[in-house]
């Protein structure tokens, strides 16, 4: 009888950790004014840089404006900035801070700083989607849902993709060598991601060989799950096989959180190269 | 655990990074309530030691029990967990590392608290703020903190969870003089609440001013262990004696006896004699001495 209140006093204990340590994260995310704006801002900066660039219809889509299709892309890139660029950055930081040696020095269990770490970025990007979405029905007629089910698929969605770029991203942060090579080595990828997934230009316009390489990576398919609550059901004729393939969208996301959890397990790394 | 029982057992530790060897079969004993100072240069194989001990890096070979636990085993499995008796080991250790990560948008009291969670028994932040002198500073970002009220604020991380047993790689670094005293009133403090502490140093008087053993290593090697006032023999060595000549010269000798030299020269001069002083090596000349031979 004790041992289960032990056990559940010591889970509670536990939670509260998890907690605190978010909140840890989140303060000084909010404090940090650049990365504040610069999160916040350059999302929606570009949206308005792009939705007045291109002003016109997309070809055989029933009147389907470019923009609509460029905000819920924007949507997705902001989710994959908040997960992947953003951890993928500040990891590598802090590992050579001597941040993470710090933690390590401590009893807190391992799992409490990546709780930190997920809860931090659910908070950042809930925020900068309800930004993004605020100025894309405002000033560019994004409709949002008007069915349950069109939220719920939004819900879904966002939460699977965010997961699967949170996941990347703390794998991703064993790859710089350095907190100050980081950057370098990950901003291309999320750039590169970005061009070739269909967020700056109608993916099915794309090569071939280009909507093969992207069909790999997680964020076409957040973008192709986006567009699937954004934009009229007609538009899936539009999409690469004629459909929306929602199926394959939770697919190709699930695995992706399966394969970069496994990463993060087997490969994280505490200290640096020096620290032997 | 008990009194007079070792907190530290290190025999023939040996660690090599690719062709270098940093420590190179040191053994090592530190008695529970002492305070333990490690000397030597740099890259002398001091931090090597002390995060091995601190089950930071994984030795080559050799045994090392801290507190009757290998430290190896404490990071030594990946992923997300902390086995339990790691944990309930390092709810015993305090760490303050050489130049560790700060959060600089967070201020000095929210840090500390929020590492005090990490411990089942902490001490009170604010009691732990005072005792580094921080009080005023509580409420301040760490990024607005001078280097030393930084490294006070590692010390604070450090202590917080009360630990049995604590360590300080060079924890003064960056102190003024004033700061360096009182720091080291707050280590005779620890130590006198039953605290193992392990530093290492680059300032010798630090070490004799707190150390009850002092421990120097170069190259890898353990030179000599001992006291400060016995180290490298400097009991025994020779005394310096000097004073000035009536036709105002200096004049010094070197003497296994200075008392008797003293005494002759008292007779000579018939009472004062001036400029007079006896010396032996200091703990740097004693020092400088081993490493110089090494």
């Amino acid at each position: 009888m004790t041992t289960m209140v032990d056990a559940k006093a010591r889970r509670a204990g536990a939670v509260r950790l998890g907690l605190s340590q978010a909140q840890l994260e989140i303060k000084q995310f909010l404090r940090s004014r650049e990365q504040v704006m610069f999160t916040l801002a350059f999302p929606a900066i570009l949206i308005l840089v792009f939705g007045s660039i291109f002003k016109g219809t997309i070809e055989g889509s029933g009147g389907v404006k470019f923009t609509q299709y460029f905000v819920t892309g924007m949507i997705a890139t902001g989710l994959m900035t908040a997960g992947f660029q953003a951890l993928a950055i500040q990891i590598p930081m802090e590992r050579d801070r001597g941040v993470l040696k710090r933690f390590l020095g401590t009893p807190m269990p391992k799992w409490v700083y990546f709780a930190g770490k997920v809860l931090m970025v659910a908070f950042i990007a809930v925020l900068e989607t309800v930004v993004l979405l605020t100025v894309a029905t405002l000033l560019f007629g994004l409709k949002l849902p008007g069915t349950g089910a069109g939220w719920l698929t939004f819900l879904w969605v966002a939460v699977l993709g965010s997961t699967a770029c949170t996941l990347c991203g703390v794998a991703f942060s064993s790859v710089a060598r350095t907190g100050r090579s980081a950057p370098a080595v990950v901003t291309p990828v999320a750039l590169i991601l970005q061009f070739i997934s269909g967020v700056f230009f109608v993916f099915t316009n794309l090569p071939d060989w280009m909507q093969n390489i992207a069909s790999i990576f997680p964020l076409k398919w957040m973008c192709q799950g986006l567009r699937s609550v954004f934009l009229p059901p007609s538009f899936g004729a539009s999409e690469p096989g004629h459909s929306f393939n929602l199926p394959m969208v939770a697919l190709v996301l699930g695995i992706w959180c399966v394969v970069a959890f496994a990463l993060c397990l087997t490969t994280f790394r505490w200290t640096t190269k020096r620290d032997g | 655990m008990r009194d007079g029982e070792t907190a530290i057992e290190v025999r023939g530790l040996r660690k090599a990074y690719r062709d270098n060897v940093a420590v190179d079969g040191v053994d090592l004993d530190v008695a529970r309530g002492e305070i333990f100072a490690l000397l030597g240069p740099n890259g002398a194989g001091k931090t090597t030691t002390v995060e091995i001990l601190e089950g930071y890096r994984k030795r080559d070979a050799g045994t090392v029990s801290v507190l009757g636990v290998d430290p190896a085993l404490a990071n030594g499995k990946r992923g997300t967990g902390i086995d339990p008796a790691a944990k309930r080991w390092r709810e015993r250790i305090g760490i303050v590392l050489q130049g560790t990560g700060e959060f600089d948008e967070l201020t000095v009291g929210e840090v500390v608290r929020h590492f005090a969670q990490f411990y089942p028994a902490p001490d009170d932040p604010a009691e732990v703020i005072a005792r580094v002198g921080l009080t005023a500073k509580t409420a301040a970002r760490t990024h607005t903190l001078s280097g030393g009220q930084k490294r006070r604020l590692d010390v604070a991380l450090g202590i917080v969870g009360k630990p049995d047993l604590l360590f300080l790689d060079e924890p003064t670094t960056g102190f003024d003089p004033e700061a360096r005293r009182e720091f080291w009133a707050l280590i005779r403090a620890l130590q006198a609440a039953g605290t193992t502490i392990v530093l290492t140093t680059h300032y010798l008087e630090e070490a004799e001013a707190l150390a009850d053993r002092v421990a120097v290593i170069a190259a890898g090697r353990l030179l000599a262990v001992d006291t400060p006032q016995l180290l490298g023999n400097r009991d025994a060595a020779l005394a310096t004696v000097s004073w000035r000549k009536p036709d105002g010269a200096w004049e010094r000798t070197q003497t296994k006896t200075p008392t008797a030299v003293v005494a002759d020269l008292a007779a000579r001069f018939d009472g004062e004699v001036p400029g007079l002083t006896v010396t032996r090596p200091t703990l740097e000349d004693v020092y400088l001495d081993l490493i110089g031979a090494a």
